[in-house]
């Protein structure tokens, strides 16, 4: 199994570990109830250094991705990013990630864990077939780079303090709060130079920095002391989990794959039919046009049961109930206290206030079809 | 460090047996709830339900995962705790008193003795 260069912070910080995508990684310090409150009503910091990072360079680097990614770099400034998808050539999901404008012809593409070697030898094919291909520079930095994210609304109240100078590049902020959210800039650290980014996967503001392996445990440490005063703790994967789910927010490999689509999972917001031609764009555009088979929901427990798991039966509700989906995430949430979900169901079915039912351990219990996301920060005063 | 009573009997599996005459109480360990952390959900078996030893008869739900709880005695099971029904964290908060699971009237009161003893089970989960 790999490990992060925070491998020994985490033992320190007496972390439980599990195996993730090939990592071993924390799932949780103390509790993972203890930490998602933490990111919800002060501030969390998550290891997230197994995630991949790809340096895209060059006069064609803007025109290669845009025919290889499902959403709109043209709209991007620099030092500006946005969430989009990697297709293949029936709409499938290779992965999805985040794509930054860290120069006029340079782009930072972050991935996930799991999908790092299908992510590159499927760029690495795209680029061997790309017309200009001599101006395009394709980097795997996945190993070379950590990152971690801190989220959390007091997290505004302690980052600016990591740095007293202005950003060297990306976008020209003079201190990390200036950032709006999925802008990016270039700060000096002491000796290192890092990325901070006002992005993250939790629903919380919050940032992500992604700095030189060698040197992301001084931020680890830093961010840790700096901190603290304002309630912030170490975060493991769980929480990230639940965290994630309430927001709905999608996990590659639960909630998506290769045999899905962007469409079919909502995300049809991040899929742009107005530039030019992408890998799996017929696909999508009709199903835009046409609609689609199955939808990703959101569901709520009706009553107390046990919390619903990926790979759980949901089925309609009713006398003639019959399976309609299965569950792909599922969790009790910590700031509702009730068990929580995504799922795949045919698309009459999908209408929030749709009753539906979750088999849990061969016994039918009632849910809801909600909108999404299922929990916001409005939601709760 | 965890808390083992020195009164109670053990099961390799982390549950606790407090036996009184032929009945005994059931319930899951201090190192059990830790290793667990915030506990959800408790399924216990129904009541006046026929359990063997090693018998999958109840479940605990964390935030992360589902566990299997195994009845560490045979018997009939008398009576199950409906407080730690309606508030599971009781498992976290008070594992050997207030979050205990079921009582069983033992069919084989000689069973016990095959479990572990308090300092058994403490080498057990030093040794991981």
């Amino acid at each position: 199994m790999k490990r992060t260069p925070l491998y020994a912070a985490h033992q320190k910080l007496g972390a439980k570990l599990i195996e993730f995508g090939g990592w071993e990684m924390p799932v949780q310090y103390t509790s993972i109830t203890d930490e998602h409150l933490a990111v919800r009503k002060a501030a969390g910091i998550f290891d997230i250094s197994h995630m991949g990072e790809v340096s895209v360079c060059g006069a064609k680097a803007e025109a290669f991705l845009n025919q290889t990614l499902t959403n709109d770099l043209g709209k991007l400034a620099i030092g500006a990013a946005q969430y989009t998808l990697m297709c293949n050539e029936q709409g499938g999901v290779i992965d999805d990630l985040y794509a930054y404008r860290t120069g006029a012809s340079e782009f930072l593409l972050i991935i996930n864990a799991s999908r790092i070697e299908s992510d590159f030898s499927w760029l690495h094919s795209r680029h061997a077939a790309f017309d200009h291909r001599n101006d395009v520079i394709l980097k795997n930095i996945s190993d070379a780079m950590g990152a971690v994210a801190i989220q959390g609304p007091r997290v505004v109240d302690f980052i600016d303090n990591l740095s007293s100078q202005p950003a060297i590049g990306g976008t020209m902020v003079s201190r990390p709060t200036q950032l709006k959210k999925n802008q990016i800039a270039r700060l000096q650290l002491s000796i290192t130079e890092i990325w901070i980014a006002r992005t993250g996967y939790t629903g919380e503001d919050g940032f992500e920095i992604v700095a030189p392996a060698d040197s992301i445990k001084a931020v680890w440490n830093n961010v840790l002391e700096l901190g603290r005063p304002f309630g912030l703790k170490p975060c493991g994967l769980g929480a990230r989990d639940t965290l994630r789910t309430e927001v709905c927010y999608p996990l590659y490999g639960n909630d998506l794959d290769e045999e899905t689509t962007p469409i079919e999972a909502g995300l049809g917001f991040f899929v742009s039919l107005n530039k030019e031609e992408f890998v799996g764009r017929p696909v999508l555009a009709n199903q835009k046009a046409n609609g689609v088979t199955k939808k990703l929901v959101a569901f709520k427990m009706s009553e107390k049961s046990a919390p619903p798991r990926p790979h759980y039966p949901i089925s309609s509700a009713g006398p003639k109930a019959a399976k309609i989906g299965e569950v792909t995430s599922g969790t009790q949430s910590p700031s509702l206290g009730i068990g929580i979900g995504l799922g795949y169901v045919p698309p009459e079915f999908a209408k929030p206030q749709t009753l539906i039912e979750i088999e849990i351990r061969g016994k039918r219990a009632p849910a809801i079809v909600v909108p999404k996301p299922i929990y916001s920060r409005q939601l709760i005063v | 460090m965890s808390n083992i009573p020195a009164d109670l009997k053990y099961a390799k599996s982390h549950e606790w047996v407090r036996v009184s005459g032929d009945l005994a109480t059931v319930g899951i360990t201090d190192h059990a709830q830790h290793e667990l952390t915030d506990v959800v959900f408790v399924e216990l078996p129904e009541l006046h339900k026929q359990l063997k030893s090693g018998d999958a008869c109840a479940v605990v739900e964390s935030v992360k995962t589902a566990s299997d709880i195994y009845s560490p005695v045979s018997g009939q099971v008398t009576e199950v705790n409906k407080a730690v029904v309606d508030n599971p964290a009781l498992v976290n908060t008070s594992p050997y008193e207030s979050g205990w699971f079921y009582k069983i009237k033992l069919s084989n009161p000689s069973e016990v003795n095959s479990l572990l003893g308090p300092d058994q089970y403490k080498a057990q989960i030093s040794a991981g």
